[in-house]
């Protein structure tokens, strides 16, 4: 069995997600424990330029019409291929969009442990991951010999994982990557129409703590004496109250506004990953419990529906005078 | 077509989560357990593609309180089968277990299309979906929000991060991960539950061993420490609301 520990980089639209220096800075401090080398694998299509900023000890790249796009049929072959052959100690994936939708193929496809929602991995081989919501932690020992993990962002900054000098690249040949059962059709942008809330300065983010679509018109009319934009967390856009072009998170947009007034958030780590470069957040939420007070600099555990339409009042009053 | 849809139950977040006496565990003794919310949008989705195609929907879970409620709900709204596998699941059934226990009845029913939850919060080795998918030869897309169904394939919106999304068509047979039915799950009146309760019938499948093993150990549960904690604004609404205005204006909202 090999030491070495795989990072299966992350991009969309050929520029590197974050969550792949995240994992590459995970990476270190396994392989470091282990005395392995940081191998970051990256598929696809004419896009070897994107492993320059990799902090990797190698790169192993694989260039293939098939990986142009990700294709979990496509990962899946390559991937289950490469860790077959080489056994490295981990391969980490992004608890993400894509990492997810493969990691567990190859677990079962090759009888591989998994662990996920990985928050750090130690130089002793521990890992801690983070469950329901954020309001959990988990310790375990990684699993022997060989182990696949997904990664949540929040554990290590980006820059740990970037490199000022680009690492050396190996092509990794790809397997017949025929009859594949999945197809990208097209890409559809989001609704360009509506404001952008990631280039506002005042958000008022509202969750489901605010129980149903009337109590919104509470949310409009603050956001309206205050000159704020209105955001959402996922229930509330699932729910249709909202566009999607408002979801503030993962699968929405992330944001950095002066104020994030979060009214009725919990604080899930879905929701607060995007939150993160705001200049100061502040939390409304009866549950003093919510991990929403952990990012939050100031907060209170007040009803919201109380405190939103005083505190539009208030606002009205010193804005008349 | 066919669908399937196994569903879960997870810890209710709104409610305190303790950890038992070994350290290592969720104390489940008052935990109060909830649908996985991606599963109602599974179910919602669904039954959307058999209004709009025909076909067969069939509800899978692993016995738990309040579940029968849940299932004759799903069959309100549109599903015909209903499974309940028994067994003792006293501390829960890790993914792979869960994966295990579904691809026989899986194999039975073989259903053209299998839509799980995209994932659920307190899985520690990987979402069923894409196990399920392995075990059963069939190709994985999670993340999907909206399914239309030409014929022997379907076509699907998964989502990227930012609002992208990608229009992938799947091959039939296929596993789909749901974040998001194309329309929020419907409300059914309780009237209508009640109905369907005395005609419903939930079949029961005894799971003899629910294979408890998914080779993650875990040592120690808890509590994220409160790193960097909020400052509490306290006082009566009045006084909350001038210490929230003085807090805009010193980070110049006005
Ligand atoms: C793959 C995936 C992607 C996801 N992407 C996103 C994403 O992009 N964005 C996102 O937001 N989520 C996302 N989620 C969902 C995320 O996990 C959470 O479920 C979601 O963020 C919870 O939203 P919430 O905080 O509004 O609701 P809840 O978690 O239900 O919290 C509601 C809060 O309101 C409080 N509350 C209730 N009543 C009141 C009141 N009267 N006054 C004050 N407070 C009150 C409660 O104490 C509670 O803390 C994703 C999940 C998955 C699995
Ligand atoms: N024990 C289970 N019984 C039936 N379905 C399950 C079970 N565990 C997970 N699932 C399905 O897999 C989805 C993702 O959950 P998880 O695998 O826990 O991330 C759920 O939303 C269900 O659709």
């Amino acid at each position: 069995m090999g030491q070495d520990v795989f990072v299966v980089v992350e991009y969309l639209r050929r520029e590197v997600s974050d969550i792949s220096y995240v994992m590459l800075a995970a990476a270190r401090q396994l392989a470091q424990g282990c005395g392995g080398n940081v191998v970051a694998v990256l598929l696809g299509q004419n896009a070897k330029e994107l492993t320059g900023s990799l902090s990797a000890d190698r790169v192993l790249y694989c260039d293939h019409p098939s990986l142009a796009d990700f294709n979990p049929d496509a990962y899946r072959a390559v991937i289950m291929n490469l860790v077959k052959e080489q056994s490295p100690r981990a391969v980490l994936f992004g608890h993400t969009t894509i990492g997810t939708d493969v990691a567990g193929l190859i677990s079962e496809g090759l009888s591989l442990p998994l662990v996920s929602s990985c928050l750090t991995l130690g130089a002793d081989g521990k890992f801690i991951s983070q469950i329901c919501g954020g309001k959990i932690m988990v310790e375990g020992e990684l699993p022997a010999p060989s182990a696949l993990i997904t990664v949540v962002p929040g554990g290590y900054k980006s820059e740990e994982g970037k490199a000022s000098k680009p690492p050396e690249v190996t092509a990794l040949a790809a397997p017949a990557l025929e009859n594949l059962r999945l197809a990208l059709k097209k890409y559809i942008e989001p609704d360009a129409g509506d404001v952008d809330i990631s280039k506002a300065s005042l958000l008022i983010a509202v969750g489901r703590g605010i129980q149903n679509k009337d109590n919104l018109d509470l949310v409009n009319e603050l956001a309206a004496a205050t000159g704020g934009t209105v955001c959402a967390s996922r229930p509330v856009v699932d729910q249709g109250w909202l566009p999607t072009t408002r979801l503030v998170g993962k699968s929405g947009k992330r944001v950095k506004p002066k104020i994030y007034l979060a009214l009725g958030i919990s604080g899930a780590p879905e929701h607060v990953e995007a939150i993160g470069e705001s200049d100061v957040i502040i939390a409304v939420n009866t549950d003093l419990n919510a991990p929403i007070f952990n990012v939050a600099k100031f907060g209170t555990t007040l009803d919201l529906l109380e405190v939103v339409p005083q505190l539009t009042e208030k606002v009205r009053q010193i804005q008349a005078s | 077509m066919k669908i399937a849809v196994p569903i879960k139950f997870v810890p209710d977040l709104v409610e305190e989560l303790t950890i038992d006496s070994s350290g290592a565990a969720l104390d489940t003794s008052w935990l109060r357990l909830i649908i996985n919310e991606f599963d109602d949008h599974a179910i919602e989705q669904a039954i959307l593609l058999k209004e709009r195609n025909g076909g067969e929907v069939t509800i899978l879970a692993a016995e738990a309180e309040g579940l029968d409620d849940i299932l004759f709900t799903a069959a309100a709204k549109g599903a015909d089968r209903l499974i309940k596998f028994t067994g003792d699941f006293g501390g829960g059934l890790n993914s792979h277990a869960a994966a295990r226990m579904l691809v026989d009845t899986m194999r039975e029913l073989q259903p053209d299309l299998i839509l799980t939850g995209v994932q659920a919060h307190n899985d520690l080795d990987g979402s069923v979906g894409p196990l399920l998918a392995e075990l059963l030869g069939m190709p994985y897309l999670g993340y999907v929000a909206g399914v239309t169904c030409p014929g022997d394939q379907v076509i699907t919106r998964k989502e990227y991060p930012g609002g992208i999304i990608a229009e992938v068509e799947v091959r039939l047979p296929a596993v789909l991960g749901i974040q998001a039915a194309e329309q929020p799950p419907r409300y059914i009146a309780y009237t209508k539950i009640r109905q369907v309760m005395s005609t419903a019938k939930i079949e029961e499948r005894p799971v003899v061993d629910p294979g408890s093993t998914a080779g993650v150990t875990v040592s120690r549960m808890f509590k994220p420490e409160a790193g960097q904690r909020a400052t509490i604004l306290e006082g009566s609404v009045e006084e909350v609301t001038d210490k929230l205005v003085a807090v805009f204006r010193d980070h110049g909202a006005f």
